[in-house]
């Protein structure tokens, strides 16, 4: 390539701008229009506005039998005639797409066979405007400042601006909203010494003979269940909501010799039933995806999967921290208590946290 | 005898009176301890000699080969388990197992998949006889404990909040199963037999926890299996349900057939075009 092509075009409305373009390779242009049928041959021209016309009329038929079909056909009363759907199911919705995609597909043929096709270019222009309108706006600017004496009145200027800087405090302020600081909430639950661990749901008190090896129960606190003397639940709306989705927990009972005990936790199990929080510890979603014969629970949501004979260790995915363990015993009706509050925060870690 | 009744009606304080009476304590301690104790043997079953003699025949020839000669299991020679010991797992197991197909297995693998059962359900019968009589486990439940027939809308509420708590983890909301680790999974419940999925509860077959009835109550069991048979009941609105697999399986149906079916059309809508060879006149 030796020889470069410039090409030199004044822009419409601004014709101080020069658009200048260098191309290495020769621009081809664009390569001859052929005509379609349609531009030729009168009688296909015809044909296709006959079509496009039918396709709208069509559409007008397919919308008057939706309304027939809206006033004719029972909702819910068959809901497996076709297909497994319902009739009206069907039925409306095969009429109102179909009215929809004939006026749609209508106009594409209205567009491809009769719209003009010529190719069509259309110059970019400069983003910029005209200088001279460029001067006019900074003339009308200047003679704005000099009128309102801004720069001769320091008072007003700073005055204003520290109006304009103090509606930034508002802002501020209104972050209080998101507190109170959750301050050590975090690290406890509503477990309590001498607490007892019920089924969810039903509130159910367990004794261990009850569990069977390879049992598995959806636990909760007692107190999840508990009234007062009018009658009125211990723990109620948003408040039970908040405290559920810390106290969860999982019992699962194995033969006590497959049962590797960490040191330290040697009571804090009952005739190797083992109580853990339900909530992983990645993420927080509650998890009882229980294998029976390996003892693995597996989180559904990132598959973080925790060892319960190995006291919850993590085996695989991404969580950082076993399950927290419940330290557990019977109280003297013979029912599961928790002996304290889980010893470590459940759920997933938080800069607070710290290193336990 | 009678010189003993006479001495005890003349005298109170017979050496021979605190014997009786310990004897006659015994007796009713026993025979009460034998009538009301919990029949976790094998209900009737355990007692038909001829069902469980059936039974055994039945078993030597089609389970013996994994589960021992005399149900006490198979360890192969590298440690794995050929066929676990069927001592202690009752007739509900051997009915669930066997009942659903499951037993015997096709070949060795990760799972035992549902299929048409082998035995019928006289012999089904009569193995379950023969393993209850091996050791004590869970009977097949009575029909009153696992009918949902007259069930009310409430116990169905309620068991829908069991299911959703205890079952979904792994049987899906909708309950059409899912994936576990390890090329496992928790089958469908859908159109299971409402004594099956009572058994599978009772005795938590392979990877599936035990839900004993004194945690998990009878009733509440009954409530499961009556949402359970309601979800089965209710129809498909929306027509096709894409297994219920959840929205990560619909969303990706929708992105890849439903936006590729669009993207597919309109390049076919660019693509065609006649020209006419004849030129504008």
């Amino acid at each position: 390539m030796t020889e470069h092509h410039e090409t030199q075009m004044a822009v419409p409305g601004n014709e101080d701008a020069v658009a200048t373009t260098a191309d290495p390779i020769a621009d081809p242009g664009l390569p001859p229009h052929e005509p379609r049928p349609t531009d030729v041959d009168e009688d296909a021209e015809r044909r296709a506005e006959r079509q496009v016309a039918a396709m709208f009329g069509l559409s007008v038929v397919f919308t008057l039998l939706f309304c027939v079909a809206y006033f004719t056909l029972e909702v819910g009363g068959n809901p497996d005639t076709f297909l497994g759907m319902g009739a009206s199911t069907v039925a409306l919705g095969g009429t109102l797409g179909m009215a929809l995609l004939l006026i749609g597909v209508g106009a594409i043929q209205w567009a491809r066979k009769l719209m003009s096709d010529h190719e069509m270019v259309e110059m970019r222009h400069p983003i910029a405007s005209a200088q001279k309108d460029r001067e006019e706006a900074l003339a009308a600017l200047n003679a704005g400042a000099d009128d309102s004496g801004i720069a001769r009145r320091p008072l007003i200027r700073n005055s204003l601006l520290g109006a304009l800087a103090m509606l930034g405090l508002p802002a501020v302020v209104a972050l209080r909203d998101l507190g109170p600081l959750p301050g050590d909430k975090l690290a406890h639950t509503v477990w309590e010494e001498g607490m007892r661990i019920v089924n969810d749901v039903s509130g159910a008190p367990i004794r261990p003979e009850d569990v069977e090896i390879g049992q598995l129960i959806n636990g909760e606190p007692a107190v999840f269940f508990e009234s007062n003397e009018e009658g009125e639940p211990l723990i109620e709306g948003v408040e039970l909501l908040a405290e559920k989705a810390k106290a969860a927990v999982i019992l699962v009972r194995m033969e006590p010799e497959e049962i590797t005990l960490a040191p330290g936790r040697e009571n804090w199990s009952v005739d190797g039933i083992l109580c853990y929080s339900k909530i992983c510890t990645h993420v927080g979603c509650p998890i009882s995806l229980y294998e029976q014969q390996t003892h693995n629970v597996l989180c559904p949501c990132h598959q973080s999967t925790f060892d319960l004979a190995d006291g919850a260790a993590v085996i695989f995915g991404p969580a950082a921290r076993a399950l927290p363990q419940l330290p557990m015993g019977v109280d003297s009706e013979g029912y599961l208590i928790a002996l304290s509050d889980f010893e470590e925060p459940v759920g997933p870690s938080y800069w607070e946290r710290g290193e336990r | 005898m009678r010189l003993l009744s006479a001495r005890l009606s003349a005298k109170r304080r017979s050496p021979l009176a605190g014997v009786v009476v310990l004897l006659l304590g015994l007796l009713l301690t026993g025979g009460t301890y034998a009538a009301l104790s919990p029949a976790t043997a094998s209900g009737d079953l355990g007692d038909n000699e001829a069902l469980i003699a059936e039974g055994r025949e039945l078993f030597l020839v089609g389970c013996a080969s994994c589960h021992g000669k005399n149900a006490e299991g198979i360890v192969t020679q590298n440690g794995n388990q050929l066929g676990p010991s069927l001592v202690g797992v009752g007739a509900a197991s051997v009915d669930f197992q066997v009942g659903t197909g499951r037993m015997p297995m096709a070949q060795p693998g990760v799972q035992a998949p549902r299929k048409n059962p082998v035995y019928t359900e006289e012999e089904t019968r009569a193995l379950a006889a023969y393993v209850a009589s091996l050791g004590p486990g869970p009977a097949i439940p009575e029909e009153e404990k696992y009918s949902v027939e007259g069930i009310d809308n409430e116990a169905v509420v309620r068991g829908g909040q069991f299911w959703r708590t205890n079952c979904t983890a792994c049987h899906n909301f909708a309950g059409s199963g899912g994936a576990l680790p390890g090329g496992k999974y928790a089958p469908t419940v859908l159109g299971v037999d409402e004594v099956h999925i009572y058994e599978a509860m009772l005795t938590g077959p392979q990877q599936m926890p035990v839900f004993s009835d004194a945690v998990l109550t009878p009733e509440e069991k009954r409530d499961i299996i009556a949402y359970l048979k309601s979800l089965e009941a209710s129809p498909n609105y929306g027509g096709s349900g894409l297994g219920s697999l959840g929205p990560v399986a619909e969303g990706m149906f929708t992105w890849v057939v439903g936006i590729g079916a669009l993207v597919g059309f309109a390049v076919w809508i660019a693509a065609h075009s006649t020209r006419s060879k004849k030129g504008k006149a």
